[in-house]
């Protein structure tokens, strides 16, 4: 199993006292509160906490999508907080890998040509070793002229993290990847995400509020009301499912 | 049900302001064209109210031939002195003063030229003193007889003033007179109506208005205390008997108005054709408009469904909102339509010469028409997407709805079916088998035919629009415009449909007038032999003239063969109303025009005898021996033997007579000149000597033929220009329709473009990525418009083969540059809609459902 050390130096993304904070005077509402966290280079971690617990937040500032309040992001050795929209789409475009609930293809592309749209708008080319490994993987290979309507929402999804891994980015974002499908579509996309990290050394960030999807990374952070609980390491969905049981008790005593 | 109605309408307002625009100008067009008639109308019935206020009984001559508003002023003729006193015999009569007032007395200004009214008569009468309505402002009466007065207005379009030496064309030539007075008219006026008039004193008024002294063309009578007008005008007639036409005062005002007004009437109907093509662009715009929300909306309506609605509330709710857009825009475009046509008229008053504008007024008829023609085209253009929203069923509320994409074979269909039917009009129409209703077929046809491309065109537009899309296929942006254009054939075709009707009617009158203006040119270069012309612009109703001494002296010129002179006149031959002409030298006929003898003897004409045109010996049944009876604008009838027929393409007068009887026309001098010259000779040692004779004929000029033709043709492209103008508003709706179509495809792909800016694309990019898709659309419509309009214009054009128009001349030029106008209109459109796209919040994008 991977080891701890030297977990600062490898650090894919990086959050250091992050606030968010809605609204202003009386109608403030903080999603964040002081998060820091880092997520290691070469790793599946998931971000768990119940709704409203801003995890959604947590990962739209590090990805970029979302400005930050006070505080600092940065990815692999870029400080995103600061950045101006030209530099974001950059960022997004050559660092940041992304995969939607809505699998958020475009449906006038076909299977292959949505794989391939990020490094053909950054004007690269894929590695073609890369690409086949990639492909095979989500083994997409006969289905790859194929517009996304004629595809089933698993094959759909799969497109998606093709499209997110091709281009190797720094740091994957995954936002409920799964909610959208069905058990065994879910165990199948899970699964190659898990691999991908495992096998080829991807940087996974996924957000999640199903413990079993939680249970395919390496580690969990929990978030509840803004702030970072409490995470686990080498995660069940026992484990998993009991951390949540904990939290929810004084998130509802509290609301 | 009709609040849901209300409040997603005002949900959309952005989207519905747009398609409404469409409506608004449509609506604009319309009752501005109303006001403006109406405004006009009322003008002119107020300026002859005023100048007949005066009189109570009016007499004049029956004229010889009736001569419609645009053909000039109908002539009044003459009368001996004598029918003065015999009105003022008549019990009831307390003064009768004979009048001399006749169209086509023409100053001469300090620049040298002939001062024009652009249309209102220029009077020469005799001065009878001052008036309730004529009042000197400056200076005397005119007491000898190189002495006259001019109106304010005349005085100050020629810059003359008091003391000053000016000449004076008449029925006589040039002659100079010292101007002794300037007077102006009731209520401070220079004019009334815009016209010009001078006053001479009564025997020179005779002499060059009329012809000779001792006559006058009318009588102004002014009944006794206690005589009624319409009493006192039974007892002239009844005194006078036939041959005169007696009308007091006030049926003469309103039938000056009147005759005014007929064209005006045709005037607007022409506004009003503009107007309805406008309105064909725009009913394009809203169908899709309302079929775009229909689409975004599947969900929302199929929920409706699910909870209850029935088929029959969601049509009443999108119906509903019709309605609602259909008032709204209608309100504004009558608003509008009301500033547009004061505009106008005001425009109107000024240029022709001062019209008093009487106060605007909407008139029932602009506001009538203004909802009617608003309602009307919203609520059909809504009736279609309407009833699709009907079908809709409930369980696509729980389905994420792709808009399905719909086999095209029912509309493709259609649109064969309509287009066979255009053209089937068409060819009917152009054929001359529509019989009394060739304009109302030939329109039908356009009009199906307009609406069977634009049918056609969703299946036209994949292969087109892929391949136009591939010009720009380079970049990412370039290539995900050119798919985004692709994706929905109906949409991209109705949006570009509505730029083809425009481009359209321009590309096709821009091919028929071309196309005229070369073959006629072409005739003219060909057949007139004659190396010098003399001719001047015609502005308003009559010819510019000159002096025909001209012509005997050009002909002394050494070097000089020929010099024949044209005239023209409206006469009633055999009881029918025909244009006659005359040539100052009937061999011209031959030697010029090089006519080509059907029969009889072409080269010359006696004094009782005229030569007919071939087409008109077939429809008047004469043959050479045949006599015909004719009564020209002055004198008595004449009985004319036919002694010739000819065939000509070139020289088209119907009947030419002997050039004696043209001190009996309208406008007794020639209008044009052609001088031909002995071979070896040098224009250019002519031209300056026949300019150096038309000193004092300043409203003609001579120029060498090609100059002729040239300024001729010139012509057809002042209303080709004017025709444009017009047009440009439907392409202006049609640019609407374009920025309405990429605004609503914008909202609907908000989270397509989220997604693409997420994973990298610039905002530069984004606004690429749709300006290519305008410009793909745009540039489709234009190509589409330039297709079918040059197929239109080419059937007109060869329909009009057997009148002389025998050449088809493309307008390369001008469709090259419409295609490009088409990009450039493709570039402004997306503006908006692109910057609104490269400002969309990625993360609020991405959520959006």
């Amino acid at each position: 199993m991977t080891a701890t050390v030297g977990r600062q130096a490898q650090a894919a993304a990086r959050a250091n006292d992050v606030w968010k904070v809605y609204g202003s005077g009386e109608a403030q509402v903080a999603a964040l509160r002081g998060v820091s966290v880092e997520f290691e280079r070469g790793r599946f971690t998931a971000i768990m906490g119940p709704s409203g617990s801003g995890k959604s937040t947590l990962m739209h500032c590090l990805a970029g999508l979302d400005a930050v309040t006070r505080g600092t992001v940065t990815i692999g050795d870029t400080t995103v907080t600061g950045l101006r929209d030209a530099g974001l789409t950059t960022l997004r475009r050559d660092k940041v890998g992304f995969i939607f609930q809505q699998f958020n293809l475009l449906p006038t592309l076909t299977a292959k040509e949505n794989i391939l749209l990020p490094m053909s708008i950054a004007g690269r080319k894929p590695d073609p070793a890369w690409y086949d490994t990639v492909i095979a993987t989500v083994g997409l290979k006969d289905r790859l002229d194929h517009r996304p309507a004629q595809l089933s929402g698993g094959q759909q999804q799969r497109v998606a993290c093709a499209r997110a891994l091709v281009a190797r980015p720094e740091v994957i974002f995954a936002d409920e990847p799964t909610g959208n499908l069905d058990s065994r579509s879910g165990a199948e996309v899970l699964s190659f995400l898990r691999n991908s990290v495992r096998e080829h050394g991807q940087t996974i960030v996924m957000v999640t509020h199903d413990p079993t999807a939680a249970a395919y990374a390496d580690r969990v952070v929990f978030l509840a009301d803004g702030q970072i609980v409490t995470e686990l390491i080498e995660p069940t969905a026992e484990t998993v499912l009991d951390t949540m049981k904990k939290l929810d008790t004084p998130a509802e005593v509290a609301g | 049900m009709f609040r849901a109605t209300l409040k997603s309408l005002l949900a959309r307002k952005v989207r519905l302001v747009l398609s409404g625009l469409a409506v608004v100008l449509g609506v604009m067009f319309v009752s501005g064209a109303f006001v403006l008639t109406d405004t006009l109308g009322r003008s002119f019935d107020k300026v002859f109210a005023d100048a007949y206020a005066g009189v109570d009984v009016n007499v004049a001559a029956k004229p010889n031939v009736q001569v419609s508003e645009a053909e000039g002023t109908t002539l009044s003729p003459a009368f001996p002195a004598e029918t003065v006193q015999r009105v003022a015999a008549v019990p009831g009569v307390a003064d009768a003063v004979g009048v001399v007032a006749a169209d086509g007395a023409r100053l001469i200004g300090s620049n040298g030229k002939v001062v024009t009214s652009f249309g209102p008569p220029q009077l020469g009468s005799n001065w009878v003193g001052e008036g309730d309505l004529l009042q000197l402002r400056e200076g005397r009466a005119p007491r000898a007889d190189d002495e006259i007065v001019v109106n304010a207005a005349l005085a100050q379009a020629a810059k003359v003033g008091v003391g000053d030496r000016v000449g004076v064309l008449t029925l006589a030539p040039k002659r100079e007179f010292t101007l002794v007075g300037v007077f102006g008219y009731s209520g401070g006026r220079d004019s009334v109506g815009g016209s010009h008039e001078i006053y001479f004193t009564t025997p020179v008024a005779q002499e060059l208005m009329l012809g000779e002294t001792g006559v006058f063309n009318s009588v102004t009578v002014t009944a006794a205390d206690g005589v009624t007008d319409a009493g006192l005008r039974d007892e002239v007639a009844r005194a006078l008997g036939d041959g005169f036409e007696v009308k007091t005062g006030a049926q003469l005002s309103e039938e000056m108005s009147a005759d005014l007004k007929e064209g005006l009437a045709f005037f607007n109907r022409i506004l009003l054709g503009f107007a309805a093509v406008a309105l064909l662009v725009g009913t394009f715009l809203i169908l899709n408009t309302f079929s775009i929300i229909v689409a975004q909306r599947t969900r929302e309506l199929a929920l409706l469904r699910a909870i209850g609605a029935s088929g029959k509330q969601i049509i009443g709710s999108v119906v509903l909102e019709a309605v609602a857009v259909g008032l709204l825009a209608s309100v504004f475009g009558l608003a509008a339509g009301v500033g547009v046509g004061a505009l106008l008229a005001y425009l109107f008053g000024t240029f022709a010469g001062g019209l008093d504008l009487a106060g605007i007024a909407v008139p029932a008829s602009a506001v009538l028409s203004a909802f009617g023609v608003g309602l009307v085209i919203t609520v059909v253009a809504a009736l279609l997407p309407a009833l699709r929203a009907a079908r809709i069923p409930p369980i696509a509320a729980m389905q994420d709805v792709a808009t399905p994409d719909r086999p095209l074979t029912k509309i493709t269909v259609s649109g064969a079916v309509v287009t066979a039917a255009g053209a089937t009009l068409l060819a009917l129409g152009l054929t001359d088998n529509a019989g009394d209703s060739v304009l109302p077929v030939i329109l039908g046809g356009v009009l199906f035919t307009f609406v069977g491309v634009a049918l056609l065109t969703p299946l036209i537009s994949r292969p087109v629009v892929s391949l136009l899309g591939a010009l720009f296929a380079f970049s990412v942006p370039g290539r995900l415009g050119r798919l985004n254009s692709g994706r929905n054939p109906r949409r991209t075709a109705i949006t570009a449909a509505a730029l083809m009707v425009g481009i359209a009617l321009v590309t096709g009158v821009t091919v028929i007038l071309d196309s005229a203006k070369s073959s006629l040119s072409a005739l003219a270069r060909d057949t007139v032999k004659a190396e010098l012309v003399i001719a001047g612009a015609q502005v308003g109703p009559r010819p510019a003239s000159f002096d025909r001494d001209v012509l005997t002296e050009a002909a002394q010129i050494p070097g000089v063969r020929l010099a024949g002179g044209e005239y023209g006149d409206m006469a009633m031959v055999d009881g029918e109303r025909t244009w006659v002409g005359a040539s100052s030298d009937p061999t011209a006929l031959r030697q010029i025009f090089g006519v080509e003898r059907a029969a009889g003897d072409v080269d010359r004409i006696g004094p009782e005898q005229m030569l007919v045109r071939a087409e008109t010996a077939t429809a008047r049944g004469w043959s050479v021996g045949s006599t015909a009876q004719v009564q020209l604008s002055r004198g008595e009838p004449r009985t004319f033997t036919v002694s010739g027929i000819y065939r000509s393409d070139v020289y088209t007068n119907p009947v030419t007579l002997p050039p004696t009887v043209t001190a009996d026309f309208a406008i007794p001098h020639p209008t044009q000149g052609f001088v031909q010259l002995e071979p070896g000779t040098r224009v250019d040692d002519v031209l300056p000597r026949v300019e150096a004779l038309l000193a004092d004929s300043p409203e003609v000029s001579v120029a060498d033929r090609d100059a002729f033709i040239e300024q001729q043709a010139s012509q057809f492209d002042t209303l080709l220009t004017m025709i444009q103008i017009l047009l440009a508003l439907a392409i202006v709706i049609a640019v609407l329709g374009i920025v309405n179509t990429l605004a609503l495809s914008v909202l609907e792909r908000t989270r397509e473009l989220g997604l693409l800016r997420a994973i990298g694309l610039r905002r530069a990019q984004t606004m690429r990525m749709i300006t290519v898709e305008a410009v793909v659309i745009s540039v489709f419509g234009a190509l589409l418009g330039t297709v079918v309009g040059t197929g239109l214009g080419a059937a007109v054009v060869r329909a009009l083969r057997e009148d002389g128009i025998t050449d088809l001349v493309l307008p390369w030029t001008q469709m090259g540059v419409f295609l490009g106008l088409a990009a450039l209109i493709g570039v402004i459109a997306a503006a908006l809609p692109a910057i609104r796209a490269a400002r969309i919040n990625v993360l609020g994008a991405i959520a959006h459902d």
